[in-house]
């Protein structure tokens, strides 16, 4: 034993030819350059997140392409995984122009869903608000976001006056918006707070919200999971809605919020019993019951089961 | 689409040169050197980012001939129906290189003739300013003034090249209290009203430089471009120490005492040269700050050029048009314009720089004042290195007295022939037995100047006048008796001995030979341009 340990140790003394990187041999200017001491570097120029470029993705040939990819692939991705039933899309007869679309978010395949399920002249000219900081965090990804999807970055984190800025140019040249404005995929199944994106830009760029609610994408590719299983769902659109005389952005970003509600309600009950409960104040909300975690995953399962109760034929 | 906000243009920077530095860009007439420069006495000097432009270019100069500068009344007052206008404008030497259409002076002129008309002016001229310069094409025409005045006046003679060689059309106004004469071409003189339209590059454009020297001829040119005047000119890029100026200012108040009515217009731009995304921006940058994308296209343009014949080179480099935005806009009377546009001026270039050097490095590029669509012989050369280069300060020049100067240029043995033809007798006769510009001066130049051959290409063609490779050594005047020596690396051998200068085939060997002058550990100070810049040294 002793002469093995005496082996090992001497083979750890050994010492290795250290690896060079190859690159650092070359001459500049095939390799980078290397900065002067005594100068203060420029700040690195970020080419993704908020600043990703996302306008060739809004040209003619990209625009082309994308209705090709959204014919052939994602409908019947979507068809097969989800088989959307799309409710309330008479209510948007005799509207044009520029709209935003704002649904409550359980899941990527929202998305798809929704680009297959809002209709023309809305579908062909529209961008989707995508997270800068997941979906625009490489280059790689945030060109298949923006080709795929004519998604464009949207600060999450922080208030960013650029993605607004954006958002507000984009209406002003007549696209129309796709916008989660919960920021992102619900954690547990239930909802959570809206927040003011949607309704600063309906006030900025004085343009109808949409408000939609998604049920079902959840339970086919919940946040967490990887693989998708199929399953049906259902999409609601209700009415456009307008910024009242002298609303503020957040006593409106509550009104979608509540539309959005009363739209949930409506597919676990019916119309009627929605719009009564609506305006007795009592539409359950949709981030779920105010209760510790078991409890609020059991009346999720209770609400999937009512819903799919639904899902039944009527006698 | 909503943009970023720009960052705020950087001033200019002095880089002390350390062990981190990578090599740094030489211009090399239609190519580049990347050249390493001894760390720990080295210093390199960078021109200041681009200026914003003004954003709305034609208010600004609708503001500007609305409410002039000094003792001058607005534009549309003066213009009154049967009088006569002259409009002079500055030639192909300004900007370098050609700008980006429209040219400032298209958007002045048709700003100014939108006044014209509406005063019903009828009898309008417009005469490219060249004094001794060769006659503009066509094509340069246009560019410069635009398709549409150039379809409205070229046909009926009214546009047309300064003649300072006819003899029915130059007229003497008179002598200034030094004797210098005051000449000047007799429509602009016969005028109600001279609207001058410059474009100020460098600080030593404008002023009475215009119109005293554009619209002039060789009678009164010879008395401040001369060997004399020019060594006292220290610099001429400033106008208060140039005796340059001071000449052409005696010569501006004879035309003023004589009755002649100017309203001058003056524009300044950035140095936008190579633009921030275009294929050339990458000579725009600092060294340390070139990307992947820019030692990319650094790289395929340097083997592209090394493919190409120095025909197909040159070709490619002077089709190359310039972003220059315009920064300033000022009209008025000349004096009170001038100083604005010189503070202007002055404010995108100069960059202040702690002490002299004993040698200053300098890459000299494709281009000058003289090369415009044409060839950059070795006279040129001169004339940009230790003429314009050297002379890119305020205060005391950037090399010490005594220091050496080296350039990297090819320095080829090679004329055009229709532009430079008084060029080539001068580079093989003259050069052959002087380099002194008081000899030369003395000896030949009024040979060249009135030699009826030169002087029927510079009329009918589009030849450079025959003094003028006398005028190019003489602006290196000061530089030649302010230097110990010159090198030229990458020269062709012989060219560069012509003009007296030692050739040098690497920047190493050029310092090695420097040291014989100033010994083995001078400073060194490398002149980074273009962009253009200015050294304010203290």
């Amino acid at each position: 034993m002793g002469g093995l340990s005496d082996l090992l140790s001497k083979a750890a003394d050994v010492q290795l030819p250290r690896l060079k990187k190859p690159l650092a041999k070359l001459p500049f200017p095939l390799r980078a350059p290397s900065t002067p001491l005594t100068v203060e570097p420029l700040p690195p120029v970020r080419k993704t997140g908020v600043d990703f470029d996302t306008e060739w993705a809004r040209s003619g040939p990209a625009r082309a392409a994308r209705e090709v990819l959204t014919t052939t692939v994602m409908e019947p991705v979507v068809q097969y995984l989800a088989s959307p039933n799309r409710q309330g899309l008479d209510r948007l007869e005799g509207y044009e122009g520029p709209m935003i679309f704002a649904a409550n978010h359980h899941s990527h395949l929202d998305t798809p869903v929704m680009i297959t399920s809002i209709p023309e002249p809305w579908r062909s000219k529209l961008v989707v608000g995508a997270a800068a900081d997941y979906f625009f965090n490489s280059r790689v990804k945030g060109s298949l976001a923006a080709l795929s999807i004519a998604a464009f970055p949207i600060e999450r984190t922080k208030v960013g006056r650029r993605s607004a800025d954006l958002a507000a140019d984009l209406i002003g040249d007549g696209w129309s918006l796709l916008i989660f404005p919960e920021g992102g995929r619900s954690p547990d199944g239930w909802g959570q707070e809206f927040r003011g994106g949607a309704a600063y830009l309906a006030h900025r760029c004085d343009v109808p919200v949409v408000p939609v609610h998604i049920e079902g994408t959840g339970r086919i590719l919940r946040k967490g999971r990887t693989l998708p299983k199929p399953s049906s769902t259902k999409v609601t659109f209700g009415a456009p809605m307008r910024v009242g005389e002298g609303e503020r952005s957040a006593a409106f970003a509550q009104r979608i919020e509540h539309e959005v509600a009363v739209l949930a309600d409506e597919v676990t009950t019916d119309w009627w019993s929605a719009r009564k409960r609506s305006y007795a104040g009592t539409t359950p909300a949709l981030s779920g019951p105010e209760a510790g975690v078991w409890r609020r995953v059991w009346s999720l399962d209770d609400k999937n089961k009512r819903s799919s109760r639904r899902s039944w034929p009527r006698p | 689409m909503a943009k970023e906000p720009k960052r705020a243009p950087r001033p200019g920077l002095v880089l002390d040169v350390d062990r981190s530095t990578p090599p740094i860009l030489f211009h090399h007439g239609e190519g580049f050197r990347l050249e390493k420069l001894p760390a720990g006495r080295s210093r390199v000097i960078y021109a200041a980012e681009p200026l914003p432009g003004i954003p709305d270019p034609d208010g600004a100069i609708r503001d500007a001939l609305a409410n002039p500068i000094g003792e001058s009344e607005p534009l549309h007052a003066l213009l009154k129906p049967g009088m006569k206008l002259t409009i002079a404008f500055d030639d192909i030497s300004l900007p370098l290189p050609p700008m980006t259409k429209p040219d400032v002076r298209q958007r002045i002129i048709e700003a100014v003739l939108d006044l014209a008309a509406e005063a019903g002016v009828d009898d309008v001229h417009l005469i490219a300013a060249l004094a001794l310069h060769r006659r503009m094409t066509e094509a340069e025409l246009r560019h410069a003034v635009g398709d549409r005045v150039y379809d409205a006046f070229a046909p009926q003679g009214c546009l047309y090249n300064h003649d300072a060689e006819d003899p029915d059309g130059m007229v003497i106004l008179g002598q200034t209290p030094h004797g210098e004469d005051v000449q000047m071409n007799k429509r602009a003189v016969e005028s109600d009203l001279i609207v001058y339209v410059n474009i100020n590059l460098v600080s030593m454009d404008g002023g009475w430089k215009s119109t005293a020297t554009g619209l002039s001829g060789y009678q009164a040119l010879q008395h401040h471009h001369n060997p004399k005047t020019m060594r006292n000119s220290k610099s001429f890029m400033i106008k208060e120490d140039s005796e340059l100026h001071h000449s052409n200012w005696r010569q501006g108040k004879v035309l003023k005492d004589s009755g002649i009515k100017i309203f001058q217009i003056e524009t300044t731009i950035n140095n936008n040269t190579f633009g921030s995304d275009g294929p050339l921006s990458v000579l725009q940058k600092r060294e340390w700050e070139w990307t992947g994308r820019d030692r990319a296209s650094f790289m395929a343009m340097n083997t592209g050029l090394k493919a190409m014949s120095s025909r197909a080179k040159r070709a490619a480099f002077q089709s190359w048009k310039a972003p220059y935005e315009l920064t300033s806009v000022q009209a008025g009377e000349v004096e009170a314009v001038h100083e604005v546009t010189t503070a202007n001026t002055l404010k995108q270039h100069l960059v202040p720089v702690e002490g002299q050097t004993d040698i200053l490095t300098m890459g000299l590029p494709y281009i000058c004042p003289y090369n415009v669509n044409s060839i950059m012989n070795p006279i040129l050369v001169m004339c940009l290195g230790l003429g314009y280069f050297f002379n890119m300060y305020r205060n005391k020049p950037l090399v010490r007295e005594g220091g050496v100067l080296i350039m990297s240029h090819p320095t080829p043995w090679e004329f055009h022939p229709v532009h430079h033809p008084s060029y080539i007798d001068f580079f093989e006769q003259v050069l052959a037995e002087t380099h002194d510009p008081v000899e030369m001066s003395q000896k030949y130049e009024k040979q060249f100047a009135e030699d009826e051959w030169y002087r029927h290409l510079y009329r009918t063609s589009y030849a450079y006048h025959g003094v003028h490779p006398f005028y190019m050594w003489y602006w290196g005047a000061h530089a030649l008796e302010h230097l110990g020596q010159v090198i030229i690396v990458g020269g062709d051998t012989r060219a560069v001995k012509r003009l007296g200068f030692r050739p040098a085939s690497t920047l190493q060997d050029a310092l090695e030979m420097a040291s014989d002058t100033v010994g083995p550990q001078a400073s060194i100070t490398h002149y980074h341009n273009p962009p253009i810049l200015m050294a304010d040294v203290t």
